[in-house]
Parts: C-alpha cells; structure tokens; sequence
C-alpha cells in the first residue's frame, strides 16, 4: 500500500525537477543573451575611440582627401550621439561606409603603406571591424539558441507562462547595406 | 552536409565509440572478477578504473603547463615587447586580434598565446576549461599563413577547448590505462596459475556458454592494449572532424581551413618541438604521418589525426564548393 503512494509522489518530485531544470537553462540563456547584445556596443565603443587616431594619423598625407576625412569624423560624432538602437544602427553603418571609402582612397597613398605606424591602425581598425561582425554573429547563435530552448517541446509548455519571449535576431535594416560595395580607385581626385 | 549537421554527426560517433570502449572495460572487469576472483561484484574492472584515473587526472592537472614548458613556448605579449622586426610584430599584433575575435565569436574569455620557436608550421591547444585555456603556434605558422587562414587555425584550435576534447581525451585515457592494466593483471595471474575460481569450481549449468566466455574473454584481454588505443584514436579522430565543423562555424570560413590545412600538409616534416602527448591537440599530426610512417590499414587505424585529404574535402563540402581533383 504504500508503494501506492510513494511511486505518485516519486513523479510529481521529478516534474518539479525538470520544471526548476528546464526554468534555470532559460533564465541562464536568456541572460546570455543579453549580455551578446551588449558586447555588439563595447565593440562599438572600441571603434569611436580608435577614429580620432586614425584622422590625425592619415591627415598630413592625404590632404587632398579633406572632403573624405570631414565625413569619417562627422559620421563618427552621430554615431557617437545616436539615440536608441535604432538609430544607433542607421548611424554605426553610416560610419562603416564612410571608413570604408577612406580605406580605399587610402590605396592611392603608397606613402601610407610604408609607414609602421598607419599599418597598425588599419589592422586595429580591421580587426575592429571584424569584431563587430563577430559581436553580432555571436548574438544571433545565442538567440537562435535560446529561441529554440524555449519552443522546443516540452518546454514551450511552461515557457511562456513563465514569462519568456523570443529574443529579437540582429537584422540588416537599410536596405543599402544588403547592396554589393562599389569601391572607385581610379586615379582621379 | 553543413557544418552543423557535422558537429551533430561527429558528437554522435564520438558518444557510440565511448559507448563500446565503456562497454569493452566492463566486459574485461567482469570477466575478470568473476574468473580469477570468483566474484560477481565487479572488483577489478572498478580498481583499474580508479587507477587509470589517477593518473590521468595528474596528467589533466599539470598538463598544461608541462607541455607548453616542453615545446619551448613563449608568451606572445613577451615575445611582442622582444620582437626587433616591425613585420614579424605585426603579425604577432594579427594573431592576437584574431584569438581576441574568435572569443569573441565564441562567448568565451580569450585564451593565452603562446608562440613556439619551430619552423614547421602547427598549432595546439591546451587547458581543462575555456577560463583556463592556452593556445600555441609555431613561428612557421605565422610565417605560412595569411590572416585568415590564421583565424581558421585558432578557430580549431579554440573549439577543442570549446568541446571539453582535453577533459573527453583525459577520460579516454584513462579507460586506455585502466584496460591495459586489466590486461596487464590477467597476463600475470595466468602465469601464477590463476583462475583459482575455475578449479573452486562454481558448478552452475551452462558449460558450453562458460567456455565460449572464456575464450572471448582471453582473446580480449590479449587483444585489449591494441583494442584500447584503436579506439582511443577513434576518439581522438571524431574530435578532430568536429574542431574542424565547430571551427568553421565560428569563422562561417570553411574554405579559410581548408586551404590552411593544404598549406600545411605541404610542410611535410615532422613538428619535432612537440612532443608525442599532445599530439592529439595539434592542428596537424606532429609525428608527421606523411614523413616515414607506412600508409594503409593499420596507420589509419592508429593516427590521432584523420587524413588531410578528407579533412580538406569534408571542409570544402561544407563550403558548398566542389571537391578538388587531385590529378
């Protein structure tokens, strides 16, 4: 007879096992996932204060770059000063593109090549850059990760009523982003 | 198939083989026990196991640290403040920001860097966790690499830490240890005229069924060193296909390892500053499979690495490119 009531017992102690198993793994995931967003902005950051350097670095060799330089360093105060995050993204690939013609007029400066210094920025800014991607792609396999843990069966039962929503992926939003990059290294200036 | 189902597919094989080499200790120890103990409590096989793991666990312990110290590695940030060439510091300055990128990739906190004055090009890894990892390349690595290919090479490296393969392969050696001891005990109470149980004479039916143990019993146990490492390096081979899908998952470059890893089979010669324990943590074999040892059955049987050409095909499938002809 008491087999009767322990084997009822036994049960309910191993569901509210997994429940507390299965809530800890998604709170831990959800945190995760947080915390990869937020490394998207300190890889950010990293780039804002590596520009001025860069500015100075290349200005007394390309001086005939002015128009390109002003742009780098304006599209770096909005990024600077974006409000919210999706503004903040519109800015962050303003400044990519903007960096991304000053790398390639900078081919034009043979001078830039040979000199130690300006070869180390451009691989901290490379590597930088790089490493934003990485933030992001980092980011989306952890949501992925933590979208599939909460809709998986059988947790998707509880998950929800625990309050867990799907997290967000990092998507392109300008449409320009998602255009091949023309790059113009004819010699006229 | 893509880089994810290869990881799928690789940790399944991985957890099979473990499943039969677990399986191959139990059927020792028991066989063990109940023939020269006369006992049913598996005594012997438990012993060994607990022994394997001692020493292992020393090894898991103060591996690290040993085996850097044995290959001459050098902190990178020292070698960095020492480095005269402006060239050589800036690729020192890459390697660094592409271990820093690839942690970054992962979700995890950047390794040490360590670089080893050999000029055959390899890497390893070492560390029981990814907060207490070190990764290692040699100085004809960073000269025969791009960039790239680099990362590619670090991405492997740092999935192994990734994977726990240095805890699985500490378990495996242990198994190795405690079947080979196992081995090693039968052998010599046979010799002593062992088998006490047998002339006890246990009595039960099933003569015909008792014999037949018995003589797959010895087989195995004659058999058992060969059989341990065999599927050691089976282990050892399955990890070494999923550092490569878990590395190119990181990178999302398949192709950047593949044409790493063609760079380095060309350097044929043996990794000589790194020695035969870690082997199974390097980018590339380091007893140079290529330079003297016999092709065929049984040094595909006993490699710690699978061969480069499936490596780089595998690599080069997940890349959704066609395969190379090798006129």
């Amino acid at each position: 007879m008491g087999f009767f009531l322990l084997l009822p017992l036994i049960v309910v102690v191993l569901i509210v096992l997994w429940v507390i198993g299965m809530y800890n793994r998604l709170i831990g995931l959800r945190n995760q996932t947080a915390n990869g967003w937020r490394q998207i902005d300190v890889q950010l950051k990293r780039r804002h204060d590596l520009i001025p350097n860069l500015v100075s670095t290349v200005k007394g060799v390309m001086e005939f770059e002015r128009d390109t330089l002003t742009q780098v360093v304006e599209a770096r105060a909005k990024a600077v000063s974006a409000t919210g995050p999706a503004d903040a993204a519109r800015k962050e690939g303003e400044l990519t593109q903007a960096l991304g013609r000053l790398f390639a007029l900078a081919e034009n400066y043979p001078q830039l090549h040979a000199n130690e210094n300006v070869k180390m920025l451009q691989e901290e800014l490379s590597s930088t850059e790089n490493k934003i991607g990485f933030a992001r792609q980092f980011y989306n396999d952890i949501a992925t990760k933590f979208n599939i843990s909460q809709q998986t069966f059988p947790a998707n039962m509880i998950a929800s009523s625990f309050g867990f929503k799907a997290a967000e992926l990092f998507e392109i939003t300008d449409q320009a982003d998602r255009a091949v990059p023309t790059v113009d290294l004819s010699m006229r200036k | 198939m893509n880089l994810l189902e290869q990881q799928a597919k690789n940790r399944r094989r991985t957890w099979m083989v473990m499943v039969v080499f677990i399986a191959f200790l139990f059927f020792l120890g028991y066989g063990f026990d109940l023939l020269y103990l006369g006992t049913d409590v598996p005594v012997a096989g438990f012993v060994a196991f607990i022994v394997g793991l001692i020493f292992a666990l020393t090894g898991y312990y103060k591996g690290a640290a040993a085996v850097l110290a044995s290959s001459g590695a050098v902190p990178l940030e020292q070698q960095l403040a020492s480095e005269p060439s402006d060239e050589k510091r800036l690729k020192l300055t890459g390697l660094r920001n592409v271990v820093d990128e690839m942690a970054i990739a992962a979700g995890l906190p950047s390794p040490n860097v360590c670089v080893i004055p050999d000029h055959d090009p390899n890497a390893f890894a070492t560390g029981r966790d990814p907060a207490h990892a070190s990764i290692a390349v040699t100085e004809g690595l960073l000269d025969a690499l791009n960039r790239e290919e680099l990362q590619a090479v670090v991405a492997h490296e740092m999935s192994h830490v990734r994977n726990y393969d240095i805890r699985l392969m500490t378990l495996v050696a242990a198994l190795v240890g405690a079947i080979a001891l196992l081995s090693d005990w039968a052998l010599r109470g046979m010799r002593w005229g062992g088998g006490g149980s047998r002339r006890g004479g246990r009595g039960k039916g099933g003569g015909g069924a008792a014999v037949v143990f018995l003589v797959l019993w010895l087989i195995a146990i004659l058999l058992a060193p060969i059989i341990g490492q065999a599927l050691a390096m089976m282990v050892s081979r399955r990890r070494e296909y999923l550092a490569d899908a878990s590395g190119a998952e990181l990178t999302r470059n398949p192709l950047a390892l593949a044409k790493a890893l063609e760079k380095i089979e060309f350097a044929a010669d043996p990794t000589a500053s790194i020695k035969r324990g870690t082997a199974n943590l390097c980018i590339a074999d380091p007893l140079g499979r290529k330079a003297g040892l016999r092709e065929g059955l049984v040094a595909d049987l006993f490699a710690s690495h699978p061969p480069m050409v499936k490596r780089i095909a595998t690599l080069r499938e997940m890349a959704y490119v066609p395969p190379v002809s090798r006129a």
